[in-house]
């Protein structure tokens, strides 16, 4: 069936290379090698685990990256329900038999590797939303009949995600769900309405949340709190970034970090140590290549001639903002710490993967941006 | 009905507009995240540079080392020695119960060593050394370096700590140093500053009073540190400054001397430079060993000492407060004769006792002293002549002389443990008992018993005062040229203008007496007390070259009671502790006197017999070298 997908095209393998987005594939890679790097000096210049599995993991799915460009658009829209119930399953499945560390349950074990199926998710609620908002007509969009399993298709998961327990995913996919619905018309004074109602149920959630999670928020709200407890995060991830400066301490000479200040370097706060050691100024390049990622693949959608494409690209580029701007903001201190990795340069592959099919989804929606979808 | 592809038509520009609003938002964010960055690495930069490098970099403060004292002939009476420590980085142990089981076969470490150990390894970092022992044996040490290899963890230490003279003549003057006590930072603004862990700071004694310069400043190591507070690696090295070192005025030759002399007994001498107040010894005795503090003293060690009736803890030539006895009987007659209520030439009958108001006053003598002039009342110490004078002097005329002259206040300003004594008077007695005076008191006083207390310190700068002519000097233990330059200057002036005879006021010294003929006359009276037949001190008397003179002091330390005067009990007959104190002051030589001498021994009897013997061998060691410290001092004096 694959094979359908991929042959019957009206154009030419030849042509279909020609027409990849190099200038994406530039930065991406671009970002890629800036990420090892930044890997390597979390390390403290050593080549080892982390350094060696963030290449295999980029290199991998850098190439998977390119496969999936090639997949005809027709495989994804058919293949959209599909793709999220199996997400979904394995989601569920985490709740049964998901592996425990540092105190929550988020992976499941795929043998070969272990898998966080709420990364996963961020990238299938795209497709589906996309697919299923395909054909319903915007006047339409209001009606009950059409908003019900929209809000269940990011609910349910972040019900699932936020149990496991892991409020920062939980949060981008919620996020990632309401854009969408946003961008296929529905009206921003309904979402004043539940925003309202939201803010109403807050006192009813607090009693919901987690010790832990209580103390992050208060802890946002106040660093100052707890310095040592947690606090500690923030303030050493602000000292590390303000230490910084306009052009860093220099590639592996970061101090916060190579002295062991900086929490979690590797994964949230990666970010962190690079504008320690490259200050300002690559604090700035990262953002401009990170804005340029978007700016692309909001391009794609907007020359994509069929709603699913355009949909799930600017979807995708949303979300991909979202995640981007998130770590930034908590890592800066202007958000609480929620557990939010930053696309490509943070450890971990099921975040790396998610990525990864998505930006393969927008190459093919590139590929393909004159093809309709039925 | 619309047409499906306008439907799309409208669906897609719907999008495209949400899409333009989403970019407009995702432009706003972005710049916020910018200009956060500009203000935590552009605006906030220096702010945070600094809070990294306090992260970063911990600094260690190094003990430095501290002065050492000598006397004054370069004698160090409290040095710097090397002492062998052994450290544990507890991270390196494998097994800690191994290690101390292997250690105790090696070196003494005791259970009770062990337990403080572990207690203290809870509250410490695993890579911060700990020290196991702090004072080992040359064989322990070299036992533990053959065994090095069985101790894994351990670090051998040359490490430099106090040490004090083996004969404990000194240890009451230098005091010793301990360990920092938080009582000790709590008072002290200066050991705040430079404390550092293991630094050990004087605690009494000179030691104490020296604190602040003789400390010098802690050096600095600066290390970088992880987040653990493991230090990675050394930066910066800034080195201390050793304290300063100190010679004193202590002729430690004398101070071992008298030491010896007073072995057995209590007690304390002084001797000073009656010019220049030079302290040239200051024995207590018994004494203590003062090494023992160093490394912190055993409870058995402790209890002894504590227990031990004859105080070896007190430093007695200053904390030590006798009533001065006789030996006041010079400044009584000095008073005496300085407010002219007396002449020297009235005779008084002294017939063992008298009465006055209905109460008797008894002589030390009880057959009595007969016919009595006031120089023979001196010199044979007549306490009926006295109980006269006083009587006529009154108290508060007497204790302004005494006061003048020294008694009633610290010599020394800086020790702590100086006592500063009592000089009656009517105010005082009215003020500090509440009570008038009764004129029963004044006659006692001029002996120098009732209210009187005194140091052997005062009583010595007392004598000085007198035998240098009654001028007012400034006592000093530690020695500084140039302090003591304006008051030799001065010396030679008021020495010149006396040999050329003429009598000109020097400016720089301040008179104690109104007419010079006073103080010759009570010197000389002194003279017959240790020189003529009958005086107090006649049998304790050198001759020629060692000439000298002083005066005995015989003090009570309780009421005689009638009974026990008919008794005639003897003092030797008497407890211990209820024998009277044996007093001596002197000067010496007695032609051009150069110093002054004062002996307390302790329920020591009579002064004759107790106090004097001690004080003649003392003069005649200091007359002996008297040229060598002629020869360290600067020649200033032209003898008279």
């Amino acid at each position: 069936m694959i094979q359908n997908y991929f042959q019957k095209s009206n154009q030419s393998f030849k042509e279909k290379f020609f027409a990849l987005d190099f200038m994406l594939i530039f930065l991406i890679l671009l970002l890629g090698i800036i990420s090892l790097f930044a890997m390597y000096s979390s390390e403290r210049g050593n080549f080892s685990y982390h350094t060696q599995s963030h290449l295999y993991r980029f290199s991998v799915f850098f190439l998977l990256f390119i496969v999936i460009s090639f997949f005809k658009i027709q495989f994804w829209y058919k293949s959209a329900y599909l793709f999220y119930f199996s997400v979904l399953v394995l989601l569920f499945a985490v709740d049964w038999f998901g592996i425990i560390a540092s105190g929550s349950k988020r992976w499941i074990s795929l043998f070969f590797i272990n898998l966080q199926p709420s990364e996963l998710m961020k990238v299938s609620l795209i497709v589906f939303l996309a697919r299923y908002y395909n054909k319903i007509p915007s006047q339409n969009v209001h009606n009950i009949k059409y908003i019900i399993i929209p809000f269940l298709s990011f609910m349910i998961p972040v019900f699932l995600v936020v149990s496991q327990p892991d409020l920062g995913t939980a949060v981008l996919i919620a996020i990632t769900g309401l854009i969408i619905i946003w961008l296929t018309g529905f009206r921003i004074k309904y979402f004043l309405y539940s925003f309202f109602v939201l803010i109403c149920l807050v006192p009813v959630g607090i009693s919901f949340l987690k010790p832990y999670q209580k103390s992050r928020i208060l802890t946002f709200l106040n660093p100052e709190r707890d310095p040592l407890g947690a606090g500690y995060q923030i303030i050493q991830s602000k000292i590390a970034v303000g230490s910084g400066g306009v052009f860093g301490k220099g590639f592996l000479q970061g101090s916060q970090s190579y002295l062991d200040y900086l929490p979690e370097k590797h994964t949230d706060f990666i970010f962190t140590l690079f504008s320690e050691e490259f200050g300002f100024v690559g604090a700035v390049l990262i953002l401009i290549i990170y804005a340029l990622i978007i700016y692309r693949i909001a391009l794609v959608g907007r020359n994509s001639r069929n709603n699913f494409a355009r949909l799930f690209c600017y979807g995708f580029a949303a979300a991909f903002f979202v995640y981007v701007t998130v770590n930034m903001a908590m890592v800066l201190g202007l958000l609480p710490i929620v557990g939010a990795p930053l696309p490509i340069m943070s450890y971990g592959g099921s975040s790396m993967l998610s990525v990864m099919i998505g930006l393969g989804i927008v190459m093919s929606c590139k590929l393909h941006q004159d093809e309709e979808v039925h | 009905m619309r047409s499906f592809s306008e439907t799309f038509q409208n669906k897609s520009k719907l999008i495209s507009r949400r899409m333009f609003i989403l970019t407009s938002i995702k432009i706003g964010v972005f710049v916020s995240i910018i200009s956060r960055l500009f203000y935590l690495q552009i605006s906030e930069n220096i702010k945070y540079r600094s809070l990294s490098d306090k992260n970063r970099f911990r600094e260690w403060k190094m003990v430095p080392e501290r002065g050492i004292i000598e006397d004054y002939y370069g004698n160090k009476i409290a040095d710097n020695i090397q002492t062998f420590q052994l450290h544990m980085v507890p991270e390196d142990v494998p097994n800690m119960e191994e290690l101390f089981f292997r250690l105790a076969r090696i070196i003494n470490f005791t259970e009770t060593r062990k337990r403080i150990i572990i207690k203290r390894l809870k509250k410490r970092k695993r890579w911060e050394p700990i020290v196991i022992s702090d004072n080992l044996t040359w064989e322990e040490f070299s036992k533990v370096n053959l065994f090095l290899h069985e101790i894994q963890g351990i670090k051998p230490v040359v490490a430099l700590s106090r040490k004090y003279s083996e004969d404990g003549s000194t240890s009451h003057l230098v005091g010793y140093v301990s360990e920092t006590s938080i009582k000790d930072l709590e008072n002290n603004e200066y050991l705040e500053e430079v404390n550092v862990p293991g630094l050990k700071i004087g605690k009494n004694g000179l030691e104490k009073l020296l604190n602040p310069k003789i400390i010098g400043k802690p050096g600095i190591q600066r290390f970088e540190v992880n987040a653990y507070g493991k230090r990675i690696k050394e930066l910066a090295l800034v080195k201390g400054i050793e304290g300063q070192n100190f010679r004193t005025t202590i002729d430690k030759e004398i101070q071992k001397f008298s030491l010896e002399l007073m072995k057995e007994k209590s007690g304390s001498v002084c001797v000073m430079d009656i010019y220049t107040g030079d302290i040239i010894s200051l024995v207590s005795s018994p004494t203590f060993d003062p090494n023992k503090f160093v490394h912190g003293i055993s409870q058995k060690d402790w209890d002894i000492l504590i227990k031990d009736k004859k105080k070896p803890l007190i430093n007695k030539p200053m904390a030590g407060l006798y009533p001065p006895g006789s030996t006041i009987k010079p400044i009584v007659a000095l008073s005496a004769l300085e407010n002219d209520v007396i002449n020297p030439k009235k005779i008084i009958e002294c017939k063992g006792s008298i009465e006055f108001y209905g109460q008797t006053y008894h002589c030390w003598k009880e057959k009595g002293h007969g016919f009595m002039s006031l120089r023979s009342a001196i010199k044979q110490s007549c306490d009926v002549y006295f109980y006269e004078v006083a009587r006529r002097l009154g108290v508060d005329r007497l204790s302004v002389t005494a006061k003048d002259f020294g008694l009633g206040k610290k010599v020394l300003n800086s020790f702590y443990e100086e006592k500063a004594g009592v000089v009656p008077d009517t105010k005082w007695k009215l003020k500090n008992i509440g009570k008038g005076w009764v004129l029963g008191e004044t006659l006692i006083s001029g002996i120098g018993q009732g209210y009187f207390q005194s140091t052997p310190l005062q009583l010595c700068l007392m004598m000085a005062q007198l035998a240098n002519g009654g001028y007012e000097i400034k006592s000093r233990i530690i020695d500084d040229k140039h302090a003591l330059q304006p008051v030799i200057n001065a010396w030679r002036e008021e020495f010149t203008n006396r040999n050329r005879g003429i009598n000109i006021d020097s400016p720089n010294l301040k008179k104690l007496y109104r007419n010079p003929e006073n103080i010759k006359f009570v010197l000389d009276a002194l003279y017959g007390a240790t020189n003529e037949p009958m005086g107090t001190s006649y049998r304790s008397r050198l001759t020629k070259e060692y000439l000298y003179a002083g005066k005995t002091g015989t003090s009570q330390i309780r009421r005689i009671t009638a009974e026990e005067r008919e008794q005639k009990l003897k003092q030797k007959d008497l407890p211990y502790e209820r024998r009277d104190h044996a007093l001596f002051i002197a000067f010496a030589p007695y032609k051009n006197p150069r110093y002054s001498i004062s002996v307390v021994v302790e329920h020591g009897g009579a002064g004759s017999s107790g106090a004097a013997p001690i004080a003649k061998k003392v003069i005649k060691k200091l007359l002996q070298r008297h040229e060598l410290r002629k020869k360290f001092q600067l020649d200033l004096f032209q003898e008279a």
